[in-house]
């Protein structure tokens, strides 16, 4: 049997020392009446067998298409070296660092991890990671919940609505008042937020770049919150925050982030990782695990899991969340890509991103019906509006192999003809030229 | 070994991309723009590949080490299934594909392999329909949690409580704390569950009890038809907490045992492997009348063979995540059931209960086991003995196996235990391997009776010994300089 080692005789040898005849005896306590009413599962199959059947699947699925999808969601390059390191088993095949002395691997790589995303949003403090940006940005919420014992929550219509239903789905039962204020054509509308804040608020969320690829600043905003004894939360995007100014400069007391860009394939939907980061006096309420520096007996420097009184599996029901794992080996991923690029190579990932953003943007809106959907600033995603159905443009642009965006229709009614077109580093204009073709021949 | 940011060199070339042609500040206004650098590391691709290669041999791992680690089924992690995993047809696919014009079937292998996926884990489980969506098992929990609610809700039911037996993991009343439940705990008798204790805890305002099955002792709950009667009885729902589903594999059925919401850990019965702590997956199975709440999308399969998603359930809890959950993780999962079929499945519980059978009657001379008797894949060893005679603790066992190369027992949990050592060896693990855990434990007691006082200075074979926790907390040193 696969991955069961033990010979006939070995397992007799066992039975004999535990006092039993047969393997069944083991299960003796399962009364009859329980057992199961069917196990029909197909036959064991070879390595060889089920690879061929899992790479059979994984040829129905397009990925050879160019492709302008982000919507939070980006493909970005990985290197090499990321996934050759990632591959080591000392750290794939290790469980959580609860003991600490022969997980110094894991523990140091998650303060580094710490240090690196606090330098890259400037913010105070951070724990090793939640699951992904979204349930980063709800943990972020019932944080700012509890530290101010507030029940009402403003969040700005232009964060991304793949956040914003999980957000809807997990405060259901906590009666949260969620107050979600209008974007203005993808732009987020400031002073409503802004009026929004009241007395009763615990928090406000908003997202840069936004949902739309807008990009803002919202010191005055976080400034306003301040005075309401409101938080401010903030979704960031990791790799264009070496170009954009940041969470912490803005004044914000929790920034998260879904840290997918950070060289994790976008495989599906997950594994991801979702960044939290805040303020220092806000740490006691942060969710999940954080790594501290210490020393033993001897002096010798070592990592730790720190404040644990936090977690669930010894506050059980009264702990800050019911969040026991990490995405260790994602924030790894994120880390080690960080230290592959530095600040130049991150910086370049950035600035080459939104090039070949501004590049599309300009291309297309010279087309004859096409135009921005706002005259708002950008980095490497836009939103563009045709004088036709925008679902029926991607329909006809995926017939010739390209993906052009995201059609905005799907979650802002009323937007039916607008796109989100998104680049990165890795197109190149030949590409994007190609993109501006085709559409200029679908539209007429 | 310093930390990575120590080792940069200013102007180190890593891995870039070309240089751009533009700036951020041709196209956007300096005032949003970020004003310096943020000081990330200047290494080239081998300081990196070196820091990192050096960080990972301060690690044990599966893959090195015996790692008998109860309750955290430290299997054996194939390594074809990482390649599977890796294949640039699922890991390049854009999780917004299916929303597309057309994208279904652009994405629809991989929708085939959540829908499959979900239907093996019903025939494993006897439920009648799962949700791959939970990214890990307290996720899990929270979105049975979530269901339960609904349920009752739906129903017209007052219910605030859910009851967790006092050996449960921490996971279960945190999870049921966040769904906005009130936490009852009752007491275990003998080990298990005490259908008087619970007998007394249940009234109408009950809506679930939630129960690992073996228990967090490795005991099977052998009043389990009774308990599901008896919450059933007062239309409480019984949730089955997975993490020690590869105790029964092929043996019950918690679906046919009765149970109406069920969690596993992928990561654990399935033999993904844990990251140092994730990424994990804690898909949700539930009964027929909890279908209709399950979370959105869900992967449908038309007459055609046509792989589709839906999202018009009206009574769905809604999105507990973003898209299909940790569908990397699945993945591998899928590819591991597939390889094993179903009588490899049966023969990884049979195997997992052998060796936690032969370890706990091997060292039973040893080492106190509270309820020394028949047990599942693993059990619940207990250092107070030691304690009372030597002064040495379950902490200075769990660090002495260290010293010998071995990953310590979970320790200290469950809670009902004192100066607990939860050994589960799991199914992958030889015979050869599970003796020399034995000569090591004995080597261990017999110098916890001859010098306790080197017990209590262990590990000294390790990167570094016992840390300062307390110093850790109170200095809150979380970043290198900013």
């Amino acid at each position: 049997m696969p991955y069961i080692p033990h010979t006939p005789e070995e397992v007799r040898e066992m039975l004999d020392v535990i006092g039993v005849s047969r393997i069944d005896d083991l299960f003796a306590e399962i009364p009859e009446a329980l057992r199961p009413k069917s196990f029909n599962l197909p036959a064991g199959m070879t390595e060889m067998a089920v690879r061929a059947h899992m790479e059979r699947l994984a040829a129905q699925n397009a990925v050879h298409m160019d492709s302008f999808l982000g919507a939070g969601f980006y493909d970005h390059y990985v290197p090499s070296a990321s996934d050759a390191l990632l591959l080591r088993g000392e750290f794939y095949t290790a469980y959580t660092p609860y003991q600490p002395e022969c997980s110094q691997g894991t523990l140091q790589a998650i303060f580094e991890y710490q240090t690196a995303v606090c330098r890259l949003f400037e913010m105070e403090c951070s724990n090793a990671g939640v699951y992904d940006g979204g349930t980063a940005l709800y943990e972020a919420v019932m944080m700012a919940v509890r530290q101010t014992r507030r029940k009402k929550v403003v969040v700005s219509e232009a964060v991304s609505p793949i956040y914003r239903i999980v957000l809807a789905t997990y405060t259901k039962n906590l009666k949260l008042a969620l107050v979600t204020v209008p974007h203005d054509k993808g732009r987020d509308d400031a002073a409503a937020l802004a009026d929004a804040i009241d007395d009763q608020t615990a928090a406000v969320v908003v997202q840069n770049p936004n949902f739309f690829g807008v990009v803002a600043d919202f010191t005055g905003l976080f400034a306003k919150a301040r005075e309401k004894k409101a938080l401010s939360i903030i979704s960031g995007y990791p790799v264009l925050q070496t170009a954009l100014k940041t969470p912490g400069a803005m004044g914000a007391d929790i920034c998260t982030a879904e840290g997918q860009s950070l060289g994790l394939p976008l495989s599906f939907g997950g594994p991801y990782l979702g960044v939290m980061t805040c303020r220092k006096d806000l740490v006691r309420q942060m969710p999940g695990r954080i790594a501290g520096r210490t020393f033993d007996a001897k002096g010798r420097t070592g990592y730790v899991l720190t404040l644990q009184a936090r977690e669930q599996h010894i506050r059980r029901q009264k702990a800050t969340s019911n969040i026991c794992s990490n995405q260790a080996l994602c924030a790894l991923r994120a880390l080690i890509n960080l230290c592959l690029s530095g600040n130049e190579g991150l910086s370049r990932q950035a600035a080459l991103s939104i090039e070949n953003a501004h590049y599309a943007a300009k291309r297309l809106t010279a087309l004859p019906g096409v135009e921005l959907l706002n005259d708002a600033p950008f980095g490497n995603e836009f939103a563009v509006v045709f004088n036709d159905n925008a679902r029926r443009v991607a329909r006809l642009l995926m017939r010739e192999g390209v993906i052009p965006g995201f059609p905005l229709g799907r979650y802002y009614p009323g937007l039916e003809n607008a796109l989100l077109v998104c680049c990165t580093e890795k197109h190149h204009r030949k590409d994007i030229d190609r993109l501006v073709r085709l559409v200029e021949k679908v539209l007429q | 070994m310093s930390t990575v940011f120590k080792k940069s060199v200013p102007g180190r070339e890593g891995v870039w991309p070309e240089k751009p042609r533009t700036e951020p500040r041709d196209f956007i206004d300096e005032n949003l723009l970020r004003a310096g650098q943020p000081n990330l590391p200047s290494l080239s691709e081998l300081d990196v590949v070196r820091h990192f290669t050096g960080l990972s041999k301060k690690n044990f791992g599966v893959d090195g080490e015996f790692y008998p680690l109860g309750s955290c089924t430290m299997k054996y992690n194939p390594k074809f299934t990482e390649e599977v995993a890796a294949l640039p047809g699922f890991s390049r696919l854009h999780p917004m594909t299916p929303q597309l014009p057309g994208g279904g079937e652009m994405s629809s292998g991989a929708l085939e392999v959540i829908y499959e996926t979900e239907r093996l884990l019903c025939e494993i489980t006897g439920m009648s329909a799962f949700t791959l969506h939970p990214m890990a098992g307290a996720h899990g929990e929270l979105t049975g949690a979530l269901m339960m609610a609904a349920y009752h809700a739906d129903k017209g039911n007052k219910k605030t409580k859910i009851i967790c037996p006092d050996s449960a993991h921490g996971t279960n009343p945190a999870s049921a704390s966040i769904a906005g439940f009130d936490v009852v705990s009752i007491a275990s008798a003998d080990g298990i569950v005490d259908p008087d204790q619970l007998a007394a805890a249940l009234d109408d305002e009950v809506a679930g009890v939630m129960l690992t099955v073996p228990n967090t002792l490795g005991l099977f709950e052998k009043h389990l038809p009774r308990i599901v009667d008896m919450v059933h009885a007062v239309d409480g729902l019984l949730y089955y907490d997975g993490a020690n589903l590869n105790a029964i594999l092929g043996h019950l059925r918690v679906g046919d045992a009765g149970f109406d919401v069920v969690h596993l850990n992928l990561h654990k019965t399935f033999a993904t492997p844990h990251g140092g702590g994730g990424p994990g997956s804690g898909p949700v199975g539930v009964s027929e009348k909890l279908i209709p709440y399950l979370p959105i999308s869900r992967v449908t399969r038309d007459d055609a063979g046509r792989y589709k998603l839906k999202y018009d359930y009206p009574k769905s809890i809604g999105y507990v995540a973003p898209f299909y959950g940790n569908f990397g993780v699945a993945l591998k999962a899928y590819a591991y059931i597939l390889r094993l079929g179903a009588e490899g499945l049966t023969r990884v519980s049979e195997n997992a209960v052998l060796a936690a059978n032969y370890l706990r009657k091997r060292l039973e001379n040893d080492l106190d086991i509270p309820y020394n008797r028949l047990c599942m894949h693993e059990f619940v060893a207990s250092a107070c003995s030691a304690q009372k005679t030597c002064g040495v603790r379950a902490l200075d066992i769990a660090k002495a196996l260290l010293d010998r190369g071995i990953h310590a027992p979970t320790i200290y949990f469950p809670l009902i235990v004192k100066e607990a050592l939860m050994v589960e060896p799991t199914e992958t693990e030889s015979k050869a391997t599970l003796d020399a855990f034995v000569d090591v434990m004995k080597e261990i007691m017999e110098q916890a009776a001859t010098d306790p006082e080197s017990l209590l200075a262990a590990p000294v074979n390790t990167p570094v010994g016992r840390l300062d926790e307390t110093h850790a907390a109170r200095a809150m040193e979380i970043t290198e300089d900013l």
